[in-house]
């Protein structure tokens, strides 16, 4: 995916104005359900760390899955039915969608990683395919009705998370803690390796790194972290549906991605909230919703190719660079 | 058909080649291809275009897997090992095409190849300060070939020269036992090659060398030891007098190169 990598952003203009720029941006979020309704928030948020959680692996490791819907659906299912069924706390349902979706990007990466570019993205596709038809035939799913009327539940035993305020703040704590740990990741010695693989993968095994090893781990890593928001999603809504494991949403994924800037922090969580903005409009217009972020798909392709916040990037660096 | 070089009572083998061959899709890539490696040497492979030189080096490196031969490196068998594996076993090789992580900084070149040796490969929850205690030594690296002024710049910037020079200093910072290099000095200018020429010398007291190489002067001038290989077989090997001298050589590649 040589084409799709981006220049390195963490050659930053200034890292000080980043630091508060993360600040105002966690006030701003700690602020907004006063003013937006607080379940489009939570959407948001949701959304904003499963494309982060893909941008792991197609911005920072080079890999394009095309499958992620699994990890986010699977693990919504995981949750609902914990919660739901087994009566576990909404915690402990999040902890299981998690550790679910980990086990998904194990067997999905361990097939995918194998191949590469065009033919690593159609066996995530294949096998997410596979676990689609899995969901519709399978009784715990509930098929097509999907599992509906999960319980919000007591936080820890204390938190009433149906206070929507209460569970606003629960997801914005998880999703922060998740963008957090893919940051971490990211800027971390492992981080490292995986950028010299997405940037040579033939030098770095000649530097003796077992390349399929640290592929893996990031797909597993970010499959955990794409299920921590298909959890969330599943509590927050209190229902699991198909929608969630379509390949129309690994698309859609990826377009938030795209949009946003891969190889960024920002971009993923800019894109996510942008396209969640846009279906929440046109969801009322009666505009078909496809074919709206057909066309941004279109544009950001054509235009801007490096997503929003990589081409603010590139302006700015590329200012401070002549001026 | 020159036999291997068996009897030289000289420094030990650390990589050998026997009845090496390759095919891809019913051509002969390599055929029956020996070759003994010693350490302290610096070993040259040279051969008209299409000798199939570039192919060795990856079997050797085991970026390709032989058809059939056996291939070992410091007495093990590495003829089914992984090329990451080999590269830990301490054979370690350049590429023709340079090969940097170009949006990383050139320290950042260094470092990566510094940190595996470190332990420091999987740590996904330490911050990139884990790698400080790396610079150091990365930086000696840069300076031993003159790049320490550019250590901060992307290593896409450099020149077509400083970027062998840079992959050459991450290959040494994994302290190999063998170095493989593959056309070190392919499309360099003539201060390049010199200063490449005294990098590859100054490196080659504790470790064995074997380049392939074009320039016949650099060959000539560098190496001790040198295989020279037509059609995908070895057609000769000796120093560089003996080579020079063979007749069939002078047919098959020296008569036609005016170096």
């Amino acid at each position: 995916m040589a084409d799709l990598s981006l220049r390195e952003t963490s050659a930053k203009p200034s890292a000080r104005l980043e630091w508060a720029l993360v600040g105002l941006g966690i006030l701003a979020l700690l602020a907004a359900p006063f003013f937006v309704y607080p379940i489009f928030l939570m959407k948001m948020l949701c959304f904003a760390l499963f494309a982060c959680a893909f941008n792991l692996l197609l911005g920072y490791t080079g890999l394009l899955s095309f499958g992620h819907a699994t990890f986010f659906g699977g693990a919504a299912y995981f949750t609902a039915h914990a919660v739901k069924v087994w009566g576990w706390p909404p915690e402990a349902g999040v902890l299981l969608g998690m550790a679910g979706a980990a086990l998904l990007g194990l067997v999905m990466g361990f097939f995918a990683i194998r191949r590469q570019g065009i033919y690593f993205a159609m066996i995530t596709l294949a096998l997410s395919q596979m676990f689609f038809f899995f969901c519709v035939q399978a009784p715990f799913t509930q098929g097509e009705d999907g599992i509906q009327g999960v319980p919000r539940g007591m936080l820890f035993g204390i938190l009433d998370l149906n206070a929507p305020m209460n569970m606003y703040y629960f997801v914005l704590v998880a999703v922060l803690v998740g963008v957090f740990a893919i940051w971490r990741i990211v800027n971390s010695p492992f981080g490292m390796i995986l950028r010299s693989i997405r940037e040579n993968e033939s030098r770095a095994i000649s530097l003796g790194y077992s390349v399929a090893s640290y592929k893996l781990g990031a797909f597993v890593m970010s499959a955990a972290l794409a299920g921590l928001a298909g959890s969330l999603k599943a509590i927050v809504f209190q229902f699991a549906t198909l929608t969630d494991v379509t390949w129309q949403m690994s698309g859609e994924v990826i377009l938030m991605t795209l949009l946003g800037g891969i190889g960024t922090m920002v971009g993923p969580i800019i894109g996510a909230s942008l396209v969640v903005g846009l279906e929440n409009t046109l969801a009322t217009s009666g505009f078909p919703v496809t074919i709206a972020t057909g066309l941004i798909f279109m544009v950001c392709v054509l235009v801007f190719r490096r997503g929003i916040v990589g081409e603010v990037y590139a302006r700015v660096i590329g200012r401070a660079g002549t001026g | 058909m020159a036999p291997p070089d068996l009897d030289r009572s000289e420094p030990r083998v650390v990589l050998s080649a026997r009845g090496l061959r390759r095919d891809f899709a019913g051509f002969v890539a390599v055929r029956n291809v020996d070759l003994d490696v010693r350490h302290g040497n610096i070993h040259a492979l040279i051969g008209p275009n299409g000798a199939g030189k570039t192919t060795v080096f990856n079997l050797l490196t085991k970026f390709l897997a032989p058809t059939s031969g056996r291939i070992e490196l410091l007495g093990h068998d590495i003829t089914r090992t992984p090329p990451a594996r080999v590269a830990r076993m301490g054979l370690v090789r350049s590429f023709q095409i340079s090969a940097t992580f170009p949006h990383l900084s050139v320290l950042d070149n260094v470092r990566v190849a510094l940190q595996r040796p470190a332990g420091l490969g999987i740590q996904f929850w330490r911050s990139l300060a884990a790698l400080d205690r790396l610079t150091p030594r990365a930086m000696e690296l840069l300076r031993s070939v003159g790049l320490d002024d550019a250590a901060n710049r992307p290593a896409g910037d450099l020149s077509y020269g400083r970027k062998r020079v840079l992959e050459i200093a991450t290959t040494l910072a994994l302290d190999p036992k063998v170095l493989l290099l593959d056309e070190p000095m392919a499309g360099m200018g003539h201060e390049d090659v010199a200063t490449v020429s005294a990098i590859i010398r100054s490196v080659a007291s504790d470790r064995a060398i074997l380049m392939v190489e074009h320039n016949l002067t650099v060959v000539a001038d560098l190496c001790d030891w040198i295989t020279v290989m037509q059609r995908g077989e070895v057609l000769a090997a000796g120093d560089y007098a003996t080579v020079s001298r063979d007749e069939r050589v002078k047919v098959a590649y020296m008569g036609t190169a005016d170096d």
